[in-house]
This record gives C-alpha cells, sequence and structure tokens, in this order.
C-alpha cells in the first residue's frame, strides 16, 4: 500500500484538527475550566544548592482563602538505594524534581505548593511560607563540576570510590582506537563546548485536576504522552493508575520536554487535599527556569584517518550537563556521533555530570546534535587538511548494509549516501558563493550530517465504522506535528473513501488502549503501522458482512474504492454493496463494526540526514546571519508531504538557534539571568530565510507504507554546518557555541 | 479593591466586563470574556500568542491594561472567520501546513491580517519582519511566511 497511484497518500489533504486551530477554538492545556475550580502557585528555591532543615507553613495555611499546601513530605518518596523506572525516567529523581526533598538543588527547585481561591493569594501564601535553609556552595558548569574539589550535589553518589558528580556512564567500543590511530597518516584531535538550550515550546506547562469524593482523578493537561502523566501521577500520588483520567489536551509544542511532569502530581495532591478542582500554569519565568532544558557540553573527539580519507579510528568522550538530578541523553552523542560511518575502531564514551541547574528534558534527538557538532566539525577538519570535499568524505566512509551498527544492531538498509549525494548534485552544493561581497562582510558554505535511531514502541488504534457509514479513528498519542492528519491519509487510503469521511482524535486514558509517549521520531511510523492493522481488521469485518449478505464466502469478496465487490468467480454475480450500505445493515448482519488493535511496534530502521547552509558574518559586529538552507533527509515515505517538509524546517531552525543565538546565563548566585523570552534569543521569522527541505523517499521495508520517522534527524547536523560554514567565511574554527556576536567578535580579535 | 466596570466591543459586538484594576487585556479576553483563543505564551510581551487589534492596531493583549479597553474596537481570533466562512489567511494556513502545534496560530493570524491591512503587497522581506513579534518554534517560518504572501496574491487577485 506504497506506490505513485495512492489517492491520499503523500497528499497534503487538510488536517482534522485545523479548523479548530485557526479559529481558536482549540482547547490547549491553559484553556480548560472546572466548576468551583481554584488556583495554585510552586514556592520555589531561592538558591542554587541548599538543605532544607525544616518548612512552616502554618503562617500560609492560615491565610483567609488558602485551601491546601503541600510539600516533599505529601509526595511519595522513592528511597535512594532503589531505582525505580518508568521507561527512561528514574522515579527516585521524578519525585525530587517535581518538589526538593532533601535538598533545594537549583534556582527555581520547586519547595512548596499552595491552592488558594486565585492565584494573588496563592501568590501571597507562597511568601508566607518559612523555609529553614542551609545554604550551600554552589556549582553550574561542567568544568567546575568535575573538579576533585568541586561541591558535591548528592554526597551518596560515588565515582571511582569518591564522592562525586559524576553520575553514570556509558560506554560504546569496537576494535583497538590505540591500533587504529597508529595506522593514520592524518589524525586530529578538538575539545568543543556548547551551552544549555530550552525547547522553546510557546506553550507554559499547565493542568486543571479533579479529585473527585471516591478517589476518582481526572486530569486535563498537555503532555507528549496522556498516559506517562496517568503512571508518573500514580507513582507519585499512591493513586492507582485505574482511578486516573488522563485527558491529552491540544499540546502547543514540547519538542521533547513534555515527556515527564511537573505539575499533575503537585495538583492532584491539592485537590485531594482541598476537595476542590485544582488549575496549574507556569509563567515563563517558570518555565525558562526550572523545566527542560537540553544540556551543554563538553565534548573531545579525535578522529584518524588516511590520504585517502578512509577514516581508521575514532574517539569521542561526551560530557553533559544532567542538571540537578542524573540523567543526561548519554546515548544520543555517544551512540549516534560514529552511527553513519564505518569505522574500524571506535571508543565512544560519555559521562553524565550534575550541577545545580534545573534537570534536564529530552529535546529532539535528545543529545545526537552535540555530539554531531564534535563530529562533523572534525571531520570536516580533517577533509579540509587532505584536500579531499567533505560531502565525498562521507560518502567514502558511509556505513553499508550488514555492518555492525556501534550501538548493537547490524544494520539493514543504510540510506546515508542518498543523502549526502542529494546534497552534492544540489544546485545549492554546486552555486557560486561570493566569500567577500562587501567590505566587512564575508560569506561562507558548511556542510554536515547527522544520525538517529528512530523508534517503535506501543501504540494502539481504534477504528470504528459509524452509522452513517463514515469513520472514526482514535490513537493515543498526542499530535503535536500533524501526527492526525498522516494517520486520515492513511486510513482514506485503506477503505478507499473521501479524506473528509475519516475523523482522526486523540483517545484518553480511560477510552484508548496504552500507548507510549509522542517522542523520538515514532508516533507517524508506530501509529500509522496499527491504524492500517486496525483498517485491515476493519476491511475483513466488512467483507464478512457482504459475504452474509450475498451467501458466499468472505475470501471471495474484494474491497476496492470503499465497496465490497464479489471477486473471483462471483466477479460481476452481485452489484457492489458500499461502505454506507453495510453500515446502515450493520446490526441485522452481526452488530457495530470496528476494532482496536494494540502492537507493540518495532522496525523503524534509523533517520540519516545531510545539511548544506551559505552564512554570511558581519565582521564588525560578529552578528552570523544564515543565507541560504538546503535539508537532505530520507523519510521513507510522507504521508502527509506538508507536515514532514515541516519537521524538517523547524528541526533546522532550532539549530540555528542552537548554534548562533541561544543559551542559558547564569549570575554569580547560580540563578538564570535570563529567563524570558526576551533575553533567551530564538529565532525570529526574520531571523532565518526559507528552509529548503529535500524529501527523499526510501520506503522503510518494514512498515507498511514505508514510513521511518522524521522529527528528530533534522536537528543534529546544523550545529556543525553552520560552525563548517563560518570557518569558510572566516577562516577560523569555532569550537564554543553559540556562534553569537560578542563570541564572534571575541574570537575575531584573537591572532 | 473593588473590581471596575468595563465597557467595550469585542469582534463587533457590544461587551461588559468586571475586572481588577491590575488585570491584562489577556486575562480579560481568557477569564471573564470567555474568549481563550488568544494565548499566553510569556507575559512580557515576546512572543506574541497573545496578539490582538485595538482600533484596528496590533497589540500584544498582555501588555494593554482591561481598563484600557473602554470605549474602544477589540478584535481577536475569534471573530476572524465569517460563521463558516474562514479568512482567507486562514484557510490558506490549513491548505499550506504553515502551523504544526498550533499554539502560536491565533497570534500569527492576526498579525498577518494587520500586515496585510496596512500593506496588501509585501515583499518576503516585509512579510518576516511584519511577523517578526510572533514566536513560533514549530515550523521554522518558512511556510507561515509563504501562506501570507500566497494570501496576499490571492486577496489582490479578488480586490482587482
Amino acid at each position: 500500500m506504497n506506490d505513485m497511484t495512492n489517492k491520499w497518500i503523500g497528499q497534503r489533504t487538510i488536517r482534522p484538527d485545523g479548523a479548530d486551530k485557526v479559529t481558536g477554538r482549540a482547547q490547549y492545556s491553559a484553556d480548560f475550566a472546572m466548576p468551583g475550580m481554584i488556583h495554585a502557585k510552586m514556592l520555589r528555591s531561592p538558591h542554587a544548592h541548599a538543605r532544607i532543615r525544616g518548612i512552616d507553613t502554618s503562617k500560609a495555611e492560615a491565610l483567609p482563602g488558602v485551601k491546601a499546601v503541600v510539600t516533599a513530605k505529601d509526595v511519595v518518596d522513592f528511597p535512594l538505594d532503589k531505582s525505580v523506572m518508568l521507561g527512561i525516567q528514574d522515579m527516585r529523581w521524578m519525585c525530587r524534581n517535581v518538589m526538593a526533598r532533601e535538598k533545594a538543588l537549583f534556582h527555581g527547585h520547586p519547595v512548596a505548593a499552595v491552592a488558594a481561591i486565585n492565584e494573588e493569594v496563592a501568590a501571597a501564601a507562597c511568601a508566607l511560607i518559612e523555609v529553614d535553609y542551609e545554604v550551600l556552595p554552589h556549582v553550574i558548569e561542567i568544568e567546575d563540576a568535575i573538579k576533585p574539589d568541586a561541591p558535591i550535589l548528592h554526597e551518596w553518589n560515588k565515582f571511582e570510590g569518591k564522592p562525586s558528580n559524576i553520575a553514570g556512564t556509558m560506554v560504546l567500543k569496537t576494535g583497538d582506537v590505540e591500533k587504529g590511530f597508529a595506522e593514520a597518516d592524518v589524525v586530529i584531535e578538538r575539545t568543543f563546548t556548547s551551552r544549555p538550550v530550552h525547547q522553546g515550546y510557546i506553550e507554559p506547562h499547565a493542568c486543571t485536576v479533579s479529585y473527585a469524593a471516591d478517589g476518582r482523578v481526572t486530569i486535563w493537561s498537555s503532555s507528549q504522552g496522556q498516559f506517562m502523566v496517568r503512571a508518573m501521577t500514580s507513582l507519585l500520588t499512591g493513586v492507582p493508575q485505574s482511578n486516573i483520567r488522563a485527558i491529552p489536551a491540544e499540546i502547543g509544542g514540547g519538542f521533547g520536554a513534555k515527556t515527564i511532569v511537573y505539575l499533575e502530581p503537585i495538583a492532584v495532591l491539592l485537590s485531594k487535599k482541598s476537595g476542590r478542582p485544582v488549575k496549574m500554569v507556569m509563567t515563563r519565568d517558570e518555565v525558562q527556569r526550572a523545566t527542560g532544558p537540553a544540556p551543554g557540553s563538553l565534548s573531545t573527539v579525535k578522529i584518524g584517518a588516511r590520504k585517502d580519507g578512509t577514516i581508521v579510528a575514532a574517539q569521542g568522550t561526551f560530557y553533559l550537563q544532567a542538571g540537578a538530578l542524573p540523567g543526561s541523553p548519554l546515548r544520543g552523542p555517544v551512540g549516534c556521533s560514529f552511527a553513519a560511518y564505518a569505522i574500524p575502531n571506535v571508543l565512544s564514551v560519555g559521562y553524565d555530570v550534575v550541577s545545580n541547574r534545573s534537570k534536564v528534558a529530552a529535546y529532539r534527538a535528545p543529545g545526537a546534535p552535540l555530539g554531531a557538532f564534535a563530529t562533523e566539525c572534525v571531520l570536516d577538519e580533517i577533509a579540509e587538511k587532505l584536500g579531499l570535499d567533505p560531502l565525498e568524505m562521507r560518502l567514502k566512509n558511509s556505513a553499508k548494509a550488514g555492518d555492525k551498527a556501534i550501538y548493537g544492531p547490524v544494520f539493514g538498509e543504510v540510506t546515508f549516501k542518498e543523502t549526502v549525494e542529494s546534497i552534492l548534485h544540489h544546485p545549492h552544493y554546486k552555486a557560486p558563493l561570493d566569500k567577500n561581497p562587501s567590505p566587512g562582510v564575508k560569506r561562507g558554505r558548511g556542510v554536515a550530517s547527522g544520525f538517529w535511531y528512530n523508534a517503535g514502541g506501543e501504540s494502539s488504534v481504534q477504528v470504528n465504522i459509524t452509522e452513517d457509514g463514515n469513520v472514526v479513528v482514535t490513537t493515543g498519542h498526542p499530535d503535536v506535528g500533524g501526527s492526525r492528519a498522516s494517520i486520515a491519509n492513511v486510513v482514506a487510503e485503506l477503505l478507499g473513501i473521501d479524506h473528509s469521511r475519516v475523523s482522526v482524535l486523540i483517545g484518553d486514558t480511560m477510552t484508548i488502549g496504552f500507548s507510549n509517549l509522542t517522542g523520538g521520531s515514532r508516533v507517524t511510523f508506530a501509529s500509522a503501522m496499527v491504524a492500517t492493522a486496525s483498517t485491515e481488521k476493519v476491511i475483513g469485518q466488512l467483507k464478512e458482512r457482504a459475504g452474509k449478505i450475498w451467501g458466499i464466502d468472505a475470501e471471495a469478496i474484494k474491497w476496492e474504492d470503499g465497496m465490497a465487490l464479489p471477486a473471483g468467480d462471483n466477479a460481476g454475480k452481485f452489484p457492489p454493496l458500499s461502505l454506507k450500505e453495510l453500515a446502515a445493515k450493520a446490526n441485522e448482519m452481526g452488530g457495530p463494526i470496528g476494532t482496536q488493535v494494540q502492537l507493540n511496534t518495532t522496525g523503524a530502521d534509523p533517520g540519516f540526514a545531510t545539511h548544506c547552509v551559505d552564512v554570511e558574518v558581519d565582521v564588525d559586529l560578529g552578528i552570523v546571519r544564515v543565507l541560504r538552507y538546503t535539508a537532505a533527509q530520507d523519510v521513507g515515505r510522507a504521508l502527509h508531504p506538508g507536515y514532514v517538509e515541516g519537521q524538517i524546517q523547524g528541526g533546522v531552525v532550532q539549530g540555528i538557534g542552537w548554534a548562533l543565538s541561544e543559551e542559558y546565563l547564569y549570575d554569580k548566585n547560580g540563578r538564570v539571568d535570563n529567563a524570558s523570552f526576551l533575553d533567551y534569543r530564538m529565532p525570529v521569522c526574520s531571523d532565518v530565510p526559507m528552509i529548503d527541505p529535500v524529501v527523499i523517499e526510501i520506503p522503510n521495508p518494514k512498515h507498511p507504507q514505508g514510513v521511518r520517522g522524521v522529527g528528530e534527524a533534522p536537528i543534529v547536523p546544523p550545529l556543525a554546518a553552520i560552525a563548517n560554514a563560518v570557518h569558510d567565511a572566516l577562516g577560523k574554527r569555532f569550537y564554543a557555541l553559540p556562534m553569537s556576536p560578542p563570541r564572534v567578535s571575541e574570537r575575531l580579535e584573537q591572532p | 479593591m473593588s473590581k471596575i466596570h468595563v465597557s467595550t466591543s469585542v469582534n463587533g459586538e457590544p461587551v461588559e466586563f468586571l475586572c481588577d484594576a491590575s488585570a491584562s487585556m489577556l486575562d480579560a479576553l481568557r477569564g471573564p470574556l470567555g474568549l481563550t483563543g488568544t494565548k499566553e505564551g510569556c507575559g512580557t510581551g515576546d512572543c506574541g500568542a497573545c496578539s490582538i487589534t485595538v482600533d484596528g492596531r496590533l497589540v500584544c493583549s498582555c501588555l494593554m491594561l482591561a481598563v484600557e479597553a473602554e470605549g474602544h474596537e477589540i478584535a481577536t481570533i475569534e471573530g476572524m472567520a465569517q460563521g463558516e466562512t474562514l479568512h482567507p489567511l486562514q484557510r490558506k494556513f490549513l491548505e499550506m501546513a504553515a502551523l504544526q502545534c498550533g499554539i502560536c496560530t491565533p497570534g500569527v493570524l492576526i498579525s498577518a491580517r494587520a500586515l496585510l491591512e496596512k500593506n496588501p503587497d509585501p515583499t518576503e522581506e516585509e512579510v518576516r519582519f511584519g511577523l517578526a513579534g510572533n514566536l513560533c518554534r514549530c515550523t521554522g517560518y518558512d511556510k507561515i511566511v509563504r501562506a501570507v504572501l500566497e494570501t496576499a496574491a490571492e486577496m489582490r487577485e479578488t480586490v482587482r
């Protein structure tokens, strides 16, 4: 079911949730209200690092209008000595992240929460809570946190036998790097740094929660997984999952960071104590200060190659900032950095480093852009030194089908070369570039590639035929970027009916089977696969019904263009029965038509991307502007090309922000100094050009429509591609991000 | 402190509401007026998700006091379509996939309409600067800019 004659798959259909979103009717998390609802605020630590000796909430509780106060003693404790995992999240850290327990670990760390008749009273009550802090020395940067005399965040955490801020390691190894480097004609080793960046979704975290008298809980919130909200809330409050109905609101961006909870368990506890529905909405300041971000990094990458460009050895050491609690995405740089290349000797090591900043959360291809920044810049330097075209060098070293990936599996298809070739032959790469267009202005071109694993996992899809012969599809995945539109295309195609007859919606935790997070570029892959299985089952039911009506076997019937047709020997013997006619007869022929399929999907092949960028540098002001950007990626099959291109374009522009302007700034007291959209500088419309997506479609043989996954890979190459372009413009290499005007100016002043 | 009574017009209809002296126009829209299509992304005038027009002028409703609405004409996203007929910008945004999560979309549409009212034939650069006050984190702006340019071309055709 995947070819150019498809009627709906591959079409730019109108998304099912579109009209609501352009008219302001779509309900996001902060748009929901309940009768009798009260409002909650969080009290947050004013210190970057402090032991909590005691909390006195009596004055706050006595304030008129206050209905409930919650502290860490109300949250289920997960003792430090025993790990309890939910997916990749350790509940020991989650329980301490939603509410500080022994210590406040970063400025903005929640220490108490108040629910009151309105936000003003709740805020006034927060100010009356007395916290007895023992202020401790803090540490923010990786370089400082790994020093032997660094302030230690978690005394119980040992590394090499001593208390340490290194909370975990990951090592991947193949061959013998020392032997490999000895065989190389050229070896280059460089150290790179990058700053934490926020996912920057425009919708702040928010929820409305009702804890009813019978102990049943309804949660209305936006997340990348209502089942994650249910499970984490259950674990942190003790309410059984069967009592929690988590209803997914429309989500105003997540990019990975809404794969964990911040507010929901606290709101449940406040609602339980107060007996009232509770609404909690973060301010932008709270979002920037206390949620996300993606980690900063300190990476050293060493690559050795022969004169002809063959890479013989590669070594990467990646220190990632976990924030206050363990759990940085080491798997990103350690596993992805060298994965696209066939290298006989590789040693890739990651260190998870805690420091007094907010706990990191997933951000689009978590960690992979940091590894690619280092690796793809070193590759560029090697190609330059050997006088090779950087794309030709990548082609020469591309991994192949049958190679063992450094992260474990043997590659099936590898479609990396196709992405490199498509840039190599693209008019952009061949276009002349005037490198000195005017005095004080320099231009340059850079390329880089990227890899992401992609993912399958659990997904549930219901397909129900309405009595009037139309279709309602329910999935269990929040739709962050148009997945409902893709599913509508698939189901309309399989059923052979007009797209407008298919409605797709997202079920809550009590109306649809378990479905894992929207993340890792998995949702369109997994839900299209399960929607296909579900729709095929329904087609089977429809054929059975037609068979009963005609008195022939269902096997002797085919489904085509929305109709059951007698086939084989019976061809032409009966007039076709349409979906509408079969639906009208459903009850007399065996009951309602519909089904739910639940699968743990597999077969998500990796994603590869190669990018090309032209930049212009204002030498006097240090401003780097992106002039032209082309991004090639193999997506397998674009079920809805508009939203596939959108994923690529959006990922690239986030990468541009990461490379050029975004960073967390801290003051000397360890407080975030730029917790606003004014000072945390994400790209605005006038900062960027059109982004040209080259959508390559080599169908994934393990997926019914050929889907691979799209969303993550586009953010992997931009950091290095832009750094390589800036080098081409200025003749100087940048080993630190962001390449913001002050840093570029500083570097230009160095010899 | 007692509430202040405000009489104003929202999307062409006369309305009255009560608010605190400190309440923003955004609070009034999303609270007593029940118009949650206008979004709060930052509350400091940096993201444009709360864009509305006041007597045709584009403003961030989070930076305007609710009491300032007295006697003025407020327009929000809820008034952009006429019944079942979408505004050409709304229709074009859907046709060209110029939204992903959609949280910035109401503000972007209000800004884009204000831009086209002033400048029916903008260049790409003028669109980019016209929308520079509206953060979008999903789309990378490409499809938004194209949709605004195409709508402008279509609307000029219709006028002719």
